[in-house]
């Protein structure tokens, strides 16, 4: 285990280091500077405001000090909020999105779970005919969509919920269902397939003729096994949910990242983009090194590791 | 058959028993049923499926009127026609007008355009470059396999959509750009496919047989790999394209797609967001319900594809 967790500990930092460095290429690939096209064009300021970001320095002094930057956490001022640092805008942001993300991931794999599980157990029956029916759909319809649509619908028409910020359990009710529909589609038809695979196994069968009762066969011994594809997409998912939120916090104005950050690709906010980007991929990818070795442990049949005497 | 058995005795054995029965010729050999190809059986199978083709029926009439519907339309896309503008839908206007007077119908088959046509393409380019990444590493194998094979799953790690939004932004926004986008990620999971298929198939005996004929790798490859390992690619390419072109409908509503006054579904839903409070509904439901249900098709297809492409399956 220790060794296996070591190379992917070396993957992830690996990971992490491209996408720093492919961040800093693509933002010196731009032609210019960040200060055209604004009037300050007087070039005692532009050259100040360049000594400010520390634009003036040679590049490979700039990539140097932006790496330090990325490992002590501080990824510098806005350029176009000057006031404001980027670590300011993510403390800020950072933990409404991430309260939003969680809370969608827990309904997501509740309710998707559940739906999967209980379309299994009734197969061809009513039940799973509307589940895979959902499902499809829940997949097709992109989440801007579906929260526009459960906007005008839910708050704007008949009045039932509170339509836009993050500020009370009652606001976060729309967001997280708008959010939290297509992933719960996906782990519902992934639950679905693997418990009726795992269904016929013999040792379900050896667990019924045990006597065992229903919902400890399902509990215990068929979800346990049928759960670890959708262990196996959690990563990617929750990749796709945190761009998502990008997406939810706009159109229902939570003050989340989300908003900083498509404000600052509008406003061309160089450090703020870099620093969020950096941020986020930084997460994601130590959630999906994170996923991995929770499949390892949870997995009896994975052995990560060999002890001696092992088969 | 033990019971039916009677003793018969010696001197009632006939030696006619015992002649050849005369030989005819061909006719056990020969196939009574109708031999099926690969491609035949899968489409019998396919065809069967009605969800996937009711899937396939509509992507083609959503083809044709993509490239029909804006020749036959009296409207222009981007043209201007302040005096009717937002209204609600009518026998003038069957889709309703936007906020400059512009027709939805005529925006909606031109989006529908611009949306295959990033869906399509994402997914040649990734079928592409997959299929050589992918069919070296997994053909060569050994050392060559294992360091393609480590880049690749460094770019798996990248989170997708927040490599296309850098690219976006640097390159600006525009049609070339959301397809290079998206497919300098994009192909990583179709190497992986590949990869995974060639080294499943290049161990079977008729790779071996082909060998010791002396053929050379790139025929092999051509001609033993690839051709078998095109059921799971062509499934990976009917779920890249409802991918792809949600991932443009997502790009344009952060603001990052084409630009006004052309139009693609993600656009007319971005720009249509503002106005759905003051009751304009139908600027939302109809690039809304294009969408959906294009992914709807792709995806059902893709199901349907990859249950009559997988042999083991077969009836």
């Amino acid at each position: 285990m220790g060794k296996y967790i070591v190379k992917r500990f070396i993957m992830m930092i690996a990971t992490i280091l491209i996408i720093a460095t492919l961040t800093f290429v693509l933002m010196h690939l731009i032609p210019g500077s960040p200060f055209e096209g604004e009037r300050t064009t007087n070039p005692t300021i532009q050259a100040n405001l360049e000594k400010f970001y520390k634009l003036d320095e040679p590049l490979h002094v700039q990539y140097l000090s932006y790496l330090k930057s990325i490992v002590t956490f501080d990824f510098g001022p806005s350029i176009k909020k000057p006031n404001e640092s980027v670590n300011e805008l993510l403390a800020r942001g950072f933990p409404i999105s991430f309260e939003l993300g969680m809370l969608t991931i827990l309904v997501a794999l509740l309710s998707g779970i559940i739906l999967g599980t209980i379309a299994a157990l009734r197969h061809n029956g009513l039940v799973d005919y509307f589940a895979m029916t959902f499902a499809v759909i829940g997949i097709s319809v992109p989440n801007f969509v579906l929260a526009t649509l459960l906007i005008q619908q839910l708050a704007v028409t008949w009045d039932l919920l509170p339509a836009a910020t993050w500020s009370s359990p009652l606001h976060m009710i729309l967001p997280i269902i708008a959010l939290a529909t297509g992933p719960t589609a996906i782990i519902a038809r992934l639950t679905r397939s693997s418990m009726l695979e795992v269904l016929t196994q013999d040792y379900i069968k050896m667990a019924r003729a045990k006597g065992l009762s229903p919902v400890r066969i399902i509990v215990r011994h068929a979800l346990r096994n049928a759960l670890m594809p959708v262990v196996t997409i959690l990563g990617t998912m929750l990749a796709g949910i945190l761009t998502g939120t990008f997406v939810i916090e706009r159109i229902f104005a939570i003050p989340g990242m989300g908003k900083y950050f498509v404000e600052s690709i509008n406003n061309r906010d160089y450090p703020v983009i870099m620093g969020t980007t950096v941020f986020y991929s930084s997460f994601l990818v130590f959630m999906l090194f994170i996923v991995d070795i929770v499949y390892g442990l949870l997995d009896p049949r994975i052995k990560l590791h060999r002890k001696e005497g092992d088969a | 058959m033990t019971n039916s058995q009677e003793v018969v005795s010696p001197q009632h054995v006939k030696d006619e028993w015992f002649r050849p029965l005369p030989k005819e010729q061909g006719k056990a050999e020969a196939v009574v049923r109708p031999s099926l190809s690969y491609w035949k059986d899968a489409w019998r199978r396919l065809r069967k499926n009605k969800l996937a083709m009711g899937g396939l029926i509509f992507l083609i009439l959503l083809m044709l009127f993509a490239i029909f519907g804006p020749i036959f339309s009296p409207y222009s896309v981007t043209a201007t026609d302040y005096p009717s503008q937002n209204q609600p839908p009518s026998a003038t206007h069957w889709f309703g007008t936007d906020e400059a007077g512009r027709d939805v119908f005529t925006r909606t088959w031109y989006g529908a355009r611009i949306s295959i046509f990033v869906g399509v393409m994402a997914a040649l380019i990734d079928f592409f470059i997959g299929i050589i990444y992918g069919g070296i590493s997994g053909y060569k194998g050994g050392r060559t396999d294992s360091i393609m094979m480590r880049i690749v799953e460094v770019l798996y790690g990248l989170p997708h959509l927040l490599v296309v939004i850098l690219l976006m932004v640097i390159m600006g926004a525009s049609l070339t750009t959301i397809i290079v986008a998206l497919t300098v990620t994009g192909w990583v999971g179709m190497a992986r496919i590949v990869r995974g298929q060639v080294l499943q198939i290049k161990n079977y005996e008729f790779v071996t047989a082909s060998k010791s004929f002396g053929a050379k790798s790139s025929r092999i490859i051509r001609k033993n790999l690839l051709p078998n390992t095109m059921g799971p690619i062509i499934v990976q390419m009917t779920l890249t394209v409802p991918s792809a072109i949600f991932a443009e409908a997502f790009l344009s509503f952060l603001g990052l797609g084409i630009a006004a006054p052309f139009a693609s579904w993600g656009v007319m839903a971005n720009d249509a967001l503002p106005v759905i409070l003051s009751g304009h509904w139908w600027r939302l439901f109809f690039p809304a319900l294009f969408i959906s249900l294009t992914m709807f098709a792709f995806n059902v297809l893709g199901d349907g594809l990859q249950d009559a492409l997988d042999p083991k399956l077969r009836r």
